[in-house]
């Protein structure tokens, strides 16, 4: 906490909201860098697609922002929206899941944890899903499951090439199993889009963990990272106290997942537009 | 002994002890013998009782006890002619997961589980049954194997979950078990899957797709481990029977929610009372379940794998 946030509390951690909530407030026009610290200014930073300038740093940034910098004229046709998660278990720790989900949808203006659409890349007709790390850490419940799996579908269908961005934490406790078999699901939806000759760019962003990435994160027939992505099965800290060992500084990041074989490129947000385009473009013949 | 024996199952050890004591001391005493069968039939009483209302936490600890069968005890009962195979051809062979082909009822099948090993030697061999990504690519090596020869797929459950370690990361892990679903997902021959213990997250699914999914009575099944589980929501691991029973982890609660097909009864006082009574109601529920599976065409059969998966959370 600095003291910009402290003074402005109505300041987005994540600087999120630009394209689709125009940030309406003068107080919300300034942010820090969660990297460097150095206070950028939001219109900015809009135009630097939320990279600090300083830094390189790539902020977080929420889904609808995502799909708005990376399709043509940040136009998508949104599907699937209004499907919401059900406590099925009756889940309940200090709060209940169904709490937790109001208060979700009401810090996102997301009904769950990704959003899917169909739009324009460079005029290529896409299948776009991105994950919304804010609500609730991006964790992968039923909904979401079958959300991927309504977009792998209709990519299938309309014989479109299938984009993801992924970010998630991982399983969602409250959904305990129905939330597990979801990595079954996506992968199995995946293979019928293997199947079908159709291409899916799976491109990690910061961070993912768990569940999405042992499922649909890692199954891309070309796998992105942005760069200083964290990216891996166990975390840090579960690691460090199971193994106690001490762990190097770029463990599980972008450039690790390389260096290891995981992923196919880093590639920097500016950038992404064009090089998913050229990639796809050369993978996939529009009958 | 006693030390095998959990918090709730220590009446029941009192009662075991003294017929014990008895024995070594009757010497064909007629009252004492008597006195012997009277103590039997309260310990079998006893043991009914305590095992019909175990609460989750309790039903957790039984999924864990050390006398638990693994897939060592249950190959030589239940098949004939085992051949081990080993590796994943690419880095080494991890003994967390056993693999092999063996007879079944004179059919030949692809056994595949997780060991946790039961002495000290032999867990840390096995790393307590928790897999590195070497382990989950064996298993995808055999599943591919098994689907070129038609043979049936039988998986065995018993894993606290996917080793968290640095060098499982190096060698992606998360893409280790990712290949596994999808693969599963379209193996073109039939899987059974038995939950014999602990079902623990990713490391349990990633040889856990398949067309029928037993689970035994007393074993659990869950996204994370319960202390994982609370140390998330509840951010300490102390909660764990909280997320135990939060998570609803036991097979009874989630065959109601369509995630298991069967539920395989466990001899009184639970699996680790009677392997051979244990793997005669194993072999019992492979044998329906394999005899069902092979009426459908492959196409049938992975349609229905399919469609089971788009069910769940939708
Ligand atoms: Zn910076």
């Amino acid at each position: 906490m600095n003291w910009l946030t402290r003074l402005i509390p109505s300041i987005g951690k994540e600087g999120d909201g630009a394209k689709t909530k125009k940030s309406k407030v003068p107080d919300g026009l300034w942010n820090n860098c969660p990297a460097c610290e150095a206070i950028l200014y939001q219109p900015e930073l809009e135009k630097s697609l939320f990279v600090c300038p300083k830094c390189d740093h790539h902020l977080r940034v929420g889904a609808k922002t995502r799909l708005a910098i990376f399709l043509d004229n940040g136009d998508f046709e949104e599907f699937g929206s209004k499907l919401k998660a059900k406590n099925i278990l009756n889940f309940k720790d200090t709060k209940t899941y169904e709490q937790r989900i109001k208060d979700a949808v009401s810090a996102t203006g997301e009904n769950e944890a990704i959003v899917t659409a169909s739009g324009k890349l460079r005029g290529i007709d896409i299948i776009v899903a991105a994950f919304e790390f804010r609500f609730l850490g991006g964790s992968m419940g039923g909904v979401v499951g079958t959300k991927f799996v309504l977009a792998v579908e209709r990519a299938i269908s309309e014989h479109k090439p299938f984009v993801c961005f992924s970010t998630s934490g991982g399983a969602r406790m409250q959904e305990s199993m129905i939330s597990l078999m979801q990595m079954a699901k996506t992968a199995a939806a995946l293979e019928k889009l293997k199947e079908a000759k159709l291409p899916y760019i799976s491109i990690m962003i910061d961070p993912i963990y768990g569940g999405v990435s042992a499922s649909l994160a890692m199954l891309g027939d070309i796998n992105i990272a942005e760069p200083g992505a964290l990216v891996g099965f166990a975390g840090r800290r579960v690691i460090e106290q199971t193994v106690r060992v001490d762990l190097p500084d770029n463990f599980q990041k972008s450039e690790f997942l390389l260096e290891h074989g995981a992923i196919d490129m880093i590639v920097p947000r500016a950038q992404l537009r064009s090089t998913v385009a050229r990639l796809i473009g050369k993978l996939y013949k529009n009958s | 002994m006693s030390n095998q024996f959990l918090e709730f199952e220590k009446p029941l050890a009192d009662i075991l002890d003294k017929i014990d004591a008895l024995r070594g001391a009757s010497m064909g005493d007629v009252s004492l013998l008597k006195e012997i069968q009277s103590l039997e039939s309260e310990e079998e009483k006893l043991r009914k009782k305590i095992f019909s209302k175990l609460s989750i936490w309790q039903k957790v600890q039984v999924a864990r006890h050390p006398k638990r069968p693994h897939i060592s005890d249950f190959i030589p009962r239940l098949f004939n002619d085992f051949d081990e195979l080993h590796g994943d051809r690419q880095f080494a062979d991890d003994a967390s997961i056993i693999g092999g082909l063996a007879s079944f009822e004179d059919i030949p099948v692809m056994i595949v589980g997780h060991e946790k090993g039961r002495e000290t030697s032999e867990k840390v061999k096995r790393n307590f049954g928790m897999a590195q990504p070497e382990g989950y690519r064996k298993a995808k090596r055999l599943f591919k194997l098994a689907e070129r020869f038609s043979l049936p797929v039988i998986t065995f459950i018993d894993t606290a979950g996917a080793y968290p370690g640095v060098e499982g990361e190096e060698r992606g892990q998360s893409e280790a078990i990712a290949q596994n679903l999808a693969i599963m997902s379209q193996l073109k021959t039939p899987i059974i899957v038995i939950v014999t213990g602990e079902g623990g997250s990713g490391g349990a699914l990633a040889i856990g797709v398949g067309d029928h999914i037993a689970i035994f009575e007393h074993a659990i099944y869950s996204v994370a481990s319960p202390e994982a589980c609370a140390s998330i929501v509840w951010r300490s691991s102390e909660n764990a029977p909280d997320a135990a029973e939060a998570m609803k982890v036991s097979a009874q609660e989630l065959i109601k929610i369509g995630i298991v097909d069967e539920i395989i009864t466990e001899p009184s006082g639970g699996a680790h009372r009677d392997y051979d009574e244990m793997a005669s109601l194993v072999k019992k529920s492979m044998i329906d379940a394999l005899s069902k599976l092979n009426q459908l065409s492959t196409e049938e059969l992975l349609e229905r794998r399919y469609q089971r998966l788009l069910r769940i959370g939708s």
